[in-house]
């Protein structure tokens, strides 16, 4: 009976944790990149796997300095900071000069994540957020498309690759359009077939939809993923693309062509379901998703750009506090009052 | 996995809530056993929600087990029985498992003292319903699942509410704990003779045992002892947590939705754990007191794990020592490690409501991982049972924002089931956020 009495640890309840912490989230978001991340390097080749590695390096990089001279260590270690890496590098197209992705890098962790406060804070996606400020300050290399499957790729860069930073880049061979843009301002539509296994050219990981929505598909079996915000999406392009085939005479893209296109499949799985954000509650993912299926499609048929998804994420992420206000959950008990 | 979710669909359950690992293999197949007599019992006279009971005895007096040591304050409130023979030391403050000193009676164990109980008069369920009622409250019976609200006051339907439904909670959610699941196996008489008592008192048309399917042999042991007149339902639940809440054990078995400001006799329906019935149907017919339950004492730092028959009053320190715990024991909860209070004190002595003791180790004592940002994944919408938002209910707490959170996010609807502290990848806090929130609203509306 005269065992020591060691002192108790005491607590509040729950005294017990379901394991499952920000670092394993995000380990397997990565994993589930990696797929797209090596299919985009076996279409570019080299020049993809520069620009992923430059992005990545860019983005963790900025966070160490920012961290270093703010004096806060704002979770360098959650790997969020490579995720962003990745995708920022994979809206990229091919023949991007390195310097820009490291500009673009730079801006998606300062002005995309870190002056919000870090890791949940941020109000956009950052990736997107870079490529936001890409697109407005290279608009010629940001829509210069080298094309996928060159039989060098492996063995040489496209000169434009290692541009000397500040100097504008030089291409080797014209760059051809995208399908969305060969639709939009050529009229021409491309093979579905392509669409679908990726053999078009377009940015780094937006080509090969199928392999996306696998990995997306991954992510939702997981548990990991809010599936109502694709659904979202995808659910009003197919209606609204449905219904336009019917009002207008002139060349419409098909169903398939819309879902299978653009970044349209990258962004939905990946860039639209960054959580922090996009709404947390049910009806709220739902409702964010169709306006932003609503946006790439008002953007894509009637604007000016051949591509929408990126602007579309962003001005959803603008609006998702209050799509979350608005359609906060109902509780248990309360349905009728 | 997707065998896993076929086979959660097969039951009735309650939306969201989580499916967590219930180590119940390790003390359900152990047989409850009596426990010995402490040398000095604690009795704390707050052992139940409502006014302490009144202390009949002084110090220096002797009493037999089965005395009334103290009487209840008003009707809610319950009276102590003595749970050995034994002599009075003091009345004096003592250490209670929420952390404060409360008024309780210190009773010396008798060298000699035995399992022979004082009697009272015996209750049978063909008498009258308030005269049960008083038997109940005379008994000192309150819910044993773990809230330890007098069980008289909560059979007595208010005056034009009529319950239609006896819903008997076997449930038990909490991880570790097999209590229930024992008492449902060893006292199946006792717990119909209960519901006899029940139905009577509640004049409900019938009964519903809800079970959790990782208690079959248990449903199957009530199914085939079940006297052929009682108009009673044994019904088969998906395990998960916290279906053993009263609202959600309703809302699983009969598919009604008490409102958030309602009770459940607003839907016709009087929930008693499956416990606190066998204790009626076992203590009534022979006039005695509720001295002793049952629970479990388990975990990782326990070595005689096991269900125990203990006498109300047992120290910790004595349990501890009696059943043997590992040397780098870090934590003791008192019922189970999602809802049980944590001791501080190794004398904090065992009460009416207490279902289990649990311990754990310092190796799986989760090390306090930093907690990080809200990410906004929405595990804890998912899951919560209440359907409230967690997520921006701990926001606000941080910012001291109290009554947007009471207004706005139905603060008040949580019932602390910490399953969103549970599921939280960044390791937040909420439900513990959530209590210091009520406890500084409660504060404020008592300066008013």
């Amino acid at each position: 009976m005269n065992l020591p009495e060691p002192k108790l640890n005491i607590a509040s309840s729950p005294h017990l944790k379901c394991g499952l912490s920000v670092r394993q989230i995000m380990l397997q978001v990565l994993y589930a990149l990696i797929p797209v991340c090596f299919f985009a390097v076996y279409a570019f080749g080299l020049s993809a796997l520069l620009i992923l590695m430059t992005a990545i390096l860019s983005c963790l990089l900025t966070e160490k300095v920012f961290n270093y001279f703010s004096g806060q260590n704002l979770n360098s270690s959650d790997l969020s900071v490579i995720i962003t890496g990745v995708l920022f590098g994979l809206t990229l197209p091919p023949a991007l000069p390195l310097w820009m992705v490291c500009v673009g890098g730079f801006f998606s962790i300062s002005l995309g994540k870190f002056i919000f406060g870090g890791l949940g804070f941020n109000p956009f996606n950052p990736a997107l957020v870079g490529r936001a400020f890409l697109q407005a300050a290279f608009p010629s290399a940001m829509t210069q498309w080298s094309p996928a499957f060159a039989a060098d790729r492996f063995s040489s860069l496209p000169t434009s690759s290692l541009t000397f930073p500040f100097f504008s880049p030089e291409y080797d061979q014209l760059s051809s359009a995208t399908p969305l843009a060969a639709l939009k301002f050529s009229g021409s539509n491309s093979s579905e077939m392509d669409l679908f296994l990726g053999l078009n050219h377009g940015s780094l990981g937006e080509t090969c939809s199928i392999l996306i929505l696998c990995c997306g598909l991954y992510l939702i079996y997981r548990g990991l993923m809010n599936w109502r915000i694709p659904a979202g999406i995808f659910l009003v392009i197919i209606l609204l693309t449905n219904i336009l085939s019917f009002t207008s005479e002139e060349l419409q893209p098909s169903v398939f062509f819309m879902m299978f296109s653009g970044g349209l499949m990258l962004g939905a799985m990946f860039m639209a379901t960054d959580p922090v954000a996009s709404p947390i509650t049910h009806w709220g993912c739902f409702v964010y998703g169709c306006i932003i299926g609503l946006l790439i499609f008002i953007i894509r048929i009637w604007g000016g750009m051949p591509e929408g998804v990126m602007y579309a994420i962003l001005l959803a992420n603008a609006i998702s506090p209050h799509i979350d206000k608005l359609f906060q959950p109902v509780p248990f008990g309360r349905k009728n009052a | 996995m997707l065998a896993n979710f076929f086979k959660h669909t097969q039951y009735k359950t309650f939306a969201h809530g989580i499916h967590s690992d219930d180590h119940k293999s390790e003390t359900n197949t152990l047989s409850i056993k009596q426990f010995p007599f402490a040398p000095l019992m604690l009795i704390p006279l707050n052992q139940h929600i409502g006014k302490p009971a009144i202390p009949v005895v002084r110090a220096g007096q002797e009493v037999n087990r089965g005395e009334l040591l103290a009487r209840a304050d008003g009707w809610v409130s319950a009276p102590i029985h003595s749970p050995v023979t034994g002599k009075i030391k003091k009345i004096d403050l003592m250490p209670h498992i929420s952390g404060d000193l409360v008024n309780g009676i210190f009773l010396e164990t008798a060298p000699g003292s035995t399992q022979e109980s004082l009697e009272a008069l015996p209750c049978y369920p063909d008498e009258s319903p308030d005269s049960i009622l008083a038997a109940i409250q005379n008994a000192g019976i309150v819910g044993l699942g773990g809230a330890a609200f007098p069980t008289h006051v909560k059979l007595k339907a208010p005056t034009g509410k009529q319950a239609d439904t006896l819903v008997i909670n076997g449930v038990e959610c909490e991880p570790y704990l097999t209590t229930d699941h024992r008492v449902m196996l060893e006292q199946t008489d006792d717990i119909y003779m209960g519901v006899r008592y029940l139905l009577k008192i509640t004049n409900a048309k019938n009964a519903i045992i809800g079970i959790e399917a990782n208690k079959t042999d248990a449903a199957d042991k009530l199914l085939q002892n079940k006297p052929q007149d009682l108009a009673l339902d044994i019904v088969l639940l998906e395990v998960k947590y916290p279906q053993g809440a009263e609202k959600m054990l309703i809302k699983a078995l009969l598919n009604r939705e008490v409102a958030a400001d309602k009770h459940s006799i607003d839907e016709g329906v009087i929930g008693v754990n499956i416990a606190t019935v066998a204790e009626i149907g076992r203590l009534l017919p022979a006039g005695r007191g509720i001295q002793e339950r049952v629970i479990t004492i388990g975990g990782p730092a326990i070595s005689n794990k096991g269900n125990y028959r203990i006498p109300i009053g047992t120290p910790l320190d004595f349990i501890l020592h009696t059943v043997r715990f590992a040397i780098n024991i870090k934590q003791v909860f008192f019922g189970g490690p999602m809802m049980g209070p944590a001791a501080a004190d190794w004398s904090v002595p065992l009460m009416k409501g207490t279902s289990g003791i649990i311990a754990f180790t310092g190796s799986n004592h989760e090390s306090r991982e930093k907690t990080l940002p809200c990410i906004h994944c929405g595990a804890c919408v998912n899951h919560c049972p209440m359907s409230l938002n967690p997520s921006m209910l701990g926001l606000l707490a941080k910012n001291k924002e109290y009554s947007s959170m009471v207004n706005e996010y139905y603060l008040k609807d949580c019932f602390e089931c910490g399953v969103c502290s549970y599921v939280c990848p960044s390791h937040i806090p909420l439900v513990q956020y959530f209590r210091l929130a009520k406890s500084f609203i409660r504060k404020q509306a008592s300066k008013q």
